[in-house]
């Protein structure tokens, strides 16, 4: 089947960007001396901004940096010499006396976790929004109200009884338990269904008189024209699946599936009573680079990711 | 849903590309919600081993309980001062940053990035610089007379997992406050500069009315997220306390859930939380299918 080349679906600009264009920037028709303090001023407002943004991952780095006496005993302003130390000794060893496992294995349980959540949740959620719009079925409706029902329903408010039904399974302790029961996505169902229907009848008519069935559809035609928003939601669903902390709290109580931000808790407490802060802060930046090396690298599927999936 | 589709015949197939995400979301989703609506009428033994129906008894009780009536109030403080923090701080930026300044795409990505850090990350962040005797903060505030010790004072305690959570939840507001500054036609804004109006009445007249809807939208957005997200902040920080001063609905359900093993209680308290959420979720897409028919 020929390669058909459409413009990626379901891209965002909500916008009067054209208006914008066509007009050039907002011109600023006062006075010379009047829009250089205005832009001043903005760039005074934004780096302030930035800078709070920025200000508590850089102490964090700084304590990572330095033995523990000098976290204790006035924080520097600039980074240490014990990077390599600190960061070593959390990967290998943790915080060993209070029965926590080294970080190493808990980023690769993270890694696991994100990548299964992440590609359970497109993949379920494609299959879901093709059967929705492509098919006539008693009950669609109703299927697609009860996928709609899951964003009513987070685990927080309903901690127990889901917690009971994992245990019911036995999926304590295990992978299956820490990802299947996020898999399931209305918002991720709903962006496929936007973005399948908008594919012309066309299309669809072509592929049945060259004799593709329903899945050599899907396969072909919608799984290739959807990459844009494949991709778009890898970024928003990864975070979503490596910043998880409720669920891997309350099913996990082997610390061989420990993931490393709920790891993250238990330092932080135990810290409250014999201080360890370098190798939290170690910690802290170790668990928060992976997310923020994928939405830094893909910053224009991460906004557009964002703006679909909630609208 | 339109009906000129054109679609396959079947419906096995269909049903059979629909089970993973039915069987998923009836197991994990409907069913414990089910449960807990069910779990709310009864009166359980802490065994499980007898229960009785008690009608609205669950309800009576946990509404007269002054536990929870704490946890109603600190949560209502909270969420709003949570959300309005993170919301005003977002179009302080948003709207200095759609003024076409130099590299304000550079402060685009400098604002944005914090949306990849867990909660929980958050709050342990904030926990640190805020450490009564090692963090940088309260050696700032020292000299201002003010003793920080969130250890011993709940209000302190409160104020911090409020940053924390707000400091996370401002990029996010941030991208949605710029889309929805960047759709409002520059014509509109030049007319009115004609007519004389300065940079506050412009923004007044003008800007903060067509920003309506995606401020409506982020409230919704914001106060679910400080409703359910921040139990992450607060367990991972205060754990719920000093006393009870940052215990928050979510939080008092998971603790009287799996330490006080108040079942009915537990069961009552999250059906009223299902409430909440559900109506904010509603009034969320209502917005939504409002917007797509203009």
């Amino acid at each position: 089947m020929a390669q058909i080349e459409l413009e990626p679906l379901g891209q965002l600009p909500p916008s009067a960007a054209s208006e914008r264009a066509a007009v050039g920037p907002r011109p600023i028709s006062v006075g010379w001396t009047n829009k250089t303090t205005r832009d001043l001023l903005a760039h005074a407002v934004l780096i302030l901004g930035a800078a709070l943004m920025a200000f508590p991952i850089y102490m964090a780095f700084v304590a990572s940096t330095h033995t523990l006496t000098q976290t204790l005993t006035g924080l520097p302003l600039l980074p240490g010499d014990r990077l390599v130390d600190n960061y070593r000794q959390v990967l290998s060893e943790g915080l060993r006396n209070y029965g926590l496992p080294p970080i190493w294995p808990m980023l690769v349980n993270s890694i696991v976790v994100a990548l299964v959540i992440t590609f359970g949740k497109i993949a379920v959620s494609i299959l879901s929004a093709f059967a929705v719009v492509f098919f006539r079925f008693p009950f669609r409706m109703l299927a697609f109200w009860i996928i709609f029902a899951t964003l009513m329903l987070p685990v927080e408010v309903r901690i127990l009884p889901t917690y009971e039904v994992a245990a019911s399974l036995g999926l304590l302790n295990s992978y299956t338990g820490l990802t299947v029961p996020l898999i399931a996505s209305a918002t991720a169902t709903f962006l496929f269904r936007q973005v399948f229907m908008t594919i012309p009848n066309e299309l669809m008519e072509a592929a049945r008189v060259d004799g593709a069935g329903p899945l050599r559809f899907l396969w072909s035609i919608l799984i290739p024209m959807s990459r844009t928003n494949m991709a778009a939601l890898f970024v928003v669903t990864f975070v979503y699946g490596w910043n998880q902390y409720l669920w891997p709290l309350l099913i996990t109580k082997d610390t061989a599936y420990y993931t490393v931000i709920m790891g993250i808790q238990r330092m932080a407490r135990a810290s409250d009573f014999e201080p360890q802060w370098h190798l939290v802060m170690a910690t802290v930046i170790l668990a928060l680079l992976p997310p923020l090396i994928i939405v830094a690298a893909m910053q224009k599927q991460f906004v557009a990711g964002l703006f679909e999936t909630e609208k | 849903m339109q009906d000129k589709r054109v679609t396959f015949p079947g419906i096995v197939v269909p049903l059979a590309l629909l089970l993973p995400q039915l069987a998923i979301t009836f197991v994990f989703f409907v069913w414990p919600s089910l449960r807990s609506l069910q779990g709310s009428l009864f009166e359980q033994d802490a065994f499980g081993l007898s229960e009785r129906f008690v009608g609205f008894g669950n309800f009576a009780r946990i509404l007269s309980d002054p536990g929870y009536l704490s946890a109603l109030g600190v949560t209502f403080v909270f969420a709003l001062a949570t959300t309005a923090l993170a919301m005003s701080v977002a179009l302080a930026l948003a709207v200095v940053a759609d003024h076409a300044v130099r590299g304000s795409a550079v402060y685009k990505a400098l604002i944005v990035w914090p949306y990849a850090i867990a909660p929980a990350i958050a709050g342990v962040l904030w926990w640190f610089l805020f450490n009564p005797t090692i963090g940088v903060l309260p050696r700032l505030l020292a000299p201002l007379g003010i003793v920080w010790n969130h250890f011993l004072n709940g209000n302190q305690a409160l104020l911090l997992v409020i940053i924390a959570s707000a400091w996370k939840q401002v990029s996010y507001n941030f991208l949605f406050f710029l889309a929805g500054l960047q759709t409002i036609p520059p014509s509109l804004l030049e007319a009115a500069e004609i007519d004389g109006a300065g940079a506050f009445a412009r923004f007044r007249a003008i800007v903060f009315p067509l920003l309506m809807p995606t401020t409506f939208f982020l409230a919704v957005v914001n106060l679910v997220y400080a409703l359910c997200d921040t139990f992450a902040v607060i367990h991972a920080t205060s754990a719920g306390g000093p006393g009870t001063a940052t215990t928050t609905l979510v939080y008092k359900v998971f603790r009287d859930g799996f330490e006080a093993l108040d079942l009915g209680g537990s069961a009552a308290q999250s059906v009223v939380l299902m409430l909440i959420v559900g109506a904010l979720t509603i009034a969320q897409f209502r917005y939504i299918e409002r917007k797509i028919h203009y």
